[in-house]
């Protein structure tokens, strides 16, 4: 009985011991990957790389303003699309839904969060680029929009889950209407829970890089029009990755590693937002 | 009078609300429909002049205007079930370390790091890939292959760091935090008197694990790899920097490959003429299928045991 019984707690010892081992095995090329970043990061990056544009090949120097601008542009552009329209799918799901058709729709999003992002980026060029016959920043922003939607869309539908019955009820018995009370009930308890949702998802879509290939295409110089190429983080860290010069390699860590830090503020902006929505 | 009219606009206004509402949850559908028709479109050309030859002919000749996708199948295909037969088994013991060996404070810290390294973008990881990995595979790790197992036909040929390795290597690495986090989450849903079940018959905790929560959990746990999977196939940015970009195929893992993501990346933008667009188009297409079909199943399957649970979180 003894002996059975230590054989089984050795057995439960080995598969414990294996899932630490599984673990440790996870995160260290993660861990690694991460201060690499960070180490090549911080020794490439200075003032430069926030005012000054990319240098011509075989000059040393320069900096990724124009891709800065460029990402913020083209995100701020995809956030008024995705936006609106997520959190008022979402709307529709939780305070008109409950049929088969916000069943398939809420499964439609999911599916849509998993397509390939570089297909998105083919359908923003035969529905932008092509009738516009350039690339454009608006094709970009359109491709980004299609990434955002579905995330956007189902984060705010778990907030909206969580206000409570009661509190709609409070609002349509003093003889407010549905959708008053969608906008300043609703809507507004559920706020704290709705900003982590689109902090995560405006983090995810700052990373994206193929959508923007054969949409934004890239630039080497400022640009503000909407209707032409324009620069990315996102492109340049991939151009000058692929490319074979020590300072570009520099700047796409500089680049990498600004990239890390804006994601990793929205994640713990998102993560404190998301822990006052909780505490209410 | 006035009083009717007031009732009459309230009403009006719940109308519009909810029609504009249904506009914008349907336009997930709208989006869903217009990839499909779009890319079916745009593929018209290369389906008819190509036919079956599309999938089975390994040429891919932009100047005699001759595609076939056969080598960028198969580099899709290597690069996605390889690394998803690596992370299967850590990612599920990882999530079983944060669900129910490690004390709370420890899962919850081990948890959130992988959740913050799965939102590093892709680009990043082929950065690093790209100045790192392949380097370090070419000068140390290859040689080693090629001396050591180098009568084994996976592992002949030169060392030249960017291959199908690299890419198997990169994408394990990427796909393990998704498939961990979402296993996580699947065995957080299994009900607790599962558990406590075991525990009272005396099972050990790897009983209780192998026994109680894993088969409650499988479905769950199939969808989280399955959605691995599709990650790992329509993953371009890192691949495209790491696998080398050569149309061939070759069953030694240290040659260079080809994806289908890959390609769309390095040709879409600069076609030399329509029906190069098109085949473009149709391997784009096929991506679409293909990830259409593995999300699809991947969903019902992971519904199918977070929806049962009674958890308010999810």
């Amino acid at each position: 009985m003894i002996r059975y019984l230590s054989a089984r707690s050795l057995k439960n010892g080995l598969m414990t011991l294996l899932m630490v081992i599984a673990t440790l095995a996870v995160l260290t090329p993660l861990v690694i990957i991460f201060l690499h970043i960070l180490k090549m990061g911080a020794s490439s990056i200075n003032l430069d790389f926030f005012t000054q544009i990319p240098k011509p090949t075989g000059e040393t120097g320069g900096g990724m303003a124009n891709g800065l601008m460029g990402s913020a542009i083209m995100i701020a552009m995809a956030s008024c699309i995705g936006l609106p329209v997520g959190v008022l799918g979402a709307v529709y799901l939780t305070e008109y839904g409950g049929n088969r058709l916000s069943t398939v729709i809420r499964f439609s999003a999911d599916v849509l969060a998993g397509i390939p992002s570089i297909i998105t980026g083919m359908v923003a060029y035969t529905l932008l680029v092509v009738p516009m016959k350039h690339f454009s920043a608006l094709a970009g922003a359109v491709s980004l929009a299609m990434i955002m939607i579905p995330i956007v869309l189902r984060t705010t539908e778990e907030q909206l889950k969580m206000v409570p019955g009661t509190l709609r009820e409070a609002s349509l018995a003093l003889g407010v209407p549905l959708w008053r009370t969608t906008l300043k009930v609703t809507l507004a308890s559920a706020r704290t829970g709705i900003v982590t949702g689109v902090l995560l998802a405006i983090a995810r879509i700052a990373g994206e890089t193929a959508p923007l290939l054969f949409t934004a295409l890239g630039n080497q110089f400022w640009s503000r029009k909407m209707t032409e190429p324009m620069a990315a983080i996102p492109l340049q860290i991939f151009n000058f990755a692929i490319s074979p010069y020590d300072d570009w390699h520099r700047l796409a860590w500089a680049g990498a590693l600004v990239l890390v830090v804006i994601m990793f503020t929205l994640s713990l902006a998102a993560r404190y937002f998301g822990r006052q929505s909780q505490a209410r | 009078m006035k009083r009717k009219s007031l009732f009459g606009r309230f009403a009006h206004g719940d109308t519009l609300f909810r029609w504009i509402t249904l506009l914008f949850a349907a336009s997930i559908l709208l989006i869903l429909l217009l990839m499909a028709m779009e890319m079916v479109k745009e593929s018209l050309p290369s389906l008819q002049r190509f036919g079956w030859d599309f999938v089975t002919s390994s040429e891919w000749d932009a100047v005699q205007e001759r595609f076939g996708s056969l080598p960028f199948l198969y580099g899709s295909v290597g690069s996605s079930i390889l690394p998803i037969l690596l992370a299967t088994p850590l990612s599920v013991g990882t999530a079983l370390f944060i669900t129910d060996i490690a004390p709370s404070k420890v899962g919850s810290i081990v948890a959130a790091l992988v959740e913050l390294l799965a939102a590093i973008p892709s680009v990043i990881y082929g950065l690093w890939g790209i100045l790192v990995m392949t380097p370090w595979l070419q000068q140390t790790v290859q040689p080693f292959l090629i001396d050591k197992f180098g009568f084994l036909p996976l592992f002949q040929g030169a060392p030249y760091g960017v291959s199908m390795l690299a890419a198997v290597f990169i994408l394990m690495i990427m796909i393990i935090p998704i498939i961990t986090s979402i296993t996580k989450e699947v065995l957080l849903a299994v009900p607790i008197a599962q558990k406590e079940a075991a525990y009272a018959l005396g099972a050990t905790r790897w009983e209780m694990l192998r026994m109680a929560l894993l088969p409650y959990a499988r479905s769950g746990i199939l969808g989280a790899v399955l959605l691995g999977l599709g990650r790992a196939i329509g993953e371009t940015m890192a691949v495209t920097m790491v696998i080398g970009n050569t149309p061939q195929i070759s069953l030694s893992l240290l040659a260079p490959a080809y994806t289908m993501p890959s390609v769309i990346a390095n040709e879409f933008a600069e076609t030399t003429s329509k029906l190069h667009a098109s085949a473009l188009m149709e391997i784009g297409l096929i991506l679409l299928f293909v990830t259409l079909l593995i999300n699809v199943m991947a969903r019902l399957l992971i519904w199918s045991v977070t929806r049962g649970s009674t958890g308010g979180k999810a």
